[in-house]
């Protein structure tokens, strides 16, 4: 593991309802490579919130998941909309998705709040009209 | 107590058990799924009322020890299916959400 491994997921935007594969895929990847479960929770967790976000606004996405002995990092990147004020997206239960999310059980505005929650760095680069980055890091215990 | 023995004691059917030895470690309550991936406790039971396809995935992220749908509710088409394909066990109660919690409270 000291050169680290990657792994990189393509996010359907059209698919709503299999929304997860990637996270699951990634939960199951750790497993295998021996992460501690708590760990694993918090990246796959991180890391479904990032996708549900990313079919709900962006049409998709890509997904790349970065394993190293120091750190789990995950990069997701869209073409969708951009946050226009990413401070307001980051206050828990600010949420601009519509109905038919929240009908489903999504939307209640904790995505991005939780996503920060359960990683140890995250950084948010969005451009309206262009898309959005987010990086987050799951550091593994020394 | 395990997954198998709550569902006896607390009168419970199962529409998925295929991890009926896991132990359950305590009980959370939510229907908004980020809410659930927030707070919900890795080995816990979590009461809802959400049934789509998207608990599967959250009850695996999250790693609770089963779904149980409160109210009556069953889980949409497929659901089950899948569920028993991801190793997600997921009960059913006849029961409002407390009167559920009130039977999980006096099982635990």
């Amino acid at each position: 593991m000291s050169e680290g491994l990657s792994f990189h997921f393509d996010v359907d935007g059209d698919s709503f309802t299999s929304a997860g594969q990637a996270s699951v895929q990634v939960k199951k990847d750790l497993r295998r490579l021996g992460v501690d479960p708590e760990i694993i929770r918090r990246v796959s967790i991180a890391m479904y919130e990032g996708e549900i976000n990313m079919v709900i606004h962006a049409h998709g996405g890509h997904a790349e998941v970065r394993v190293t002995e120091q750190a789990v990092e995950i990069i997701l990147e869209d073409r969708g909309p951009g946050i226009a004020d990413i401070e307001q997206a980051m206050q828990a239960g600010f949420s601009t998705a519509p109905d038919a999310i929240r009908s489903l059980g999504f939307g209640a505005g904790m995505g991005l709040p939780n996503m920060k929650r359960y990683t140890d760095h995250m950084d948010i680069q969005s451009t309206v009209g262009v898309g959005t980055r987010i990086t987050m890091r799951v550091d593994l215990p020394q | 107590m395990t997954v198998q023995q709550l569902m006896e004691q607390g009168g419970f059917t199962a529409a998925a058990l295929p991890e009926g030895d896991r132990e359950v470690s305590g009980v959370y309550i939510g229907d908004l799924l980020s809410w659930v991936m927030g707070r919900a406790g890795a080995g816990e039971a979590w009461i809802t009322i959400m049934s789509n396809r998207n608990i599967v995935a959250v009850a695996m992220l999250a790693d609770t020890a089963c779904i149980l749908l409160a109210e009556g509710v069953q889980p949409d088409e497929g659901v089950a299916a899948l569920a028993e394909e991801k190793g997600v066990n997921i009960l059913c109660s006849p029961h409002s959400a407390y009167e559920t919690a009130l039977r999980l409270r006096d099982a635990l």
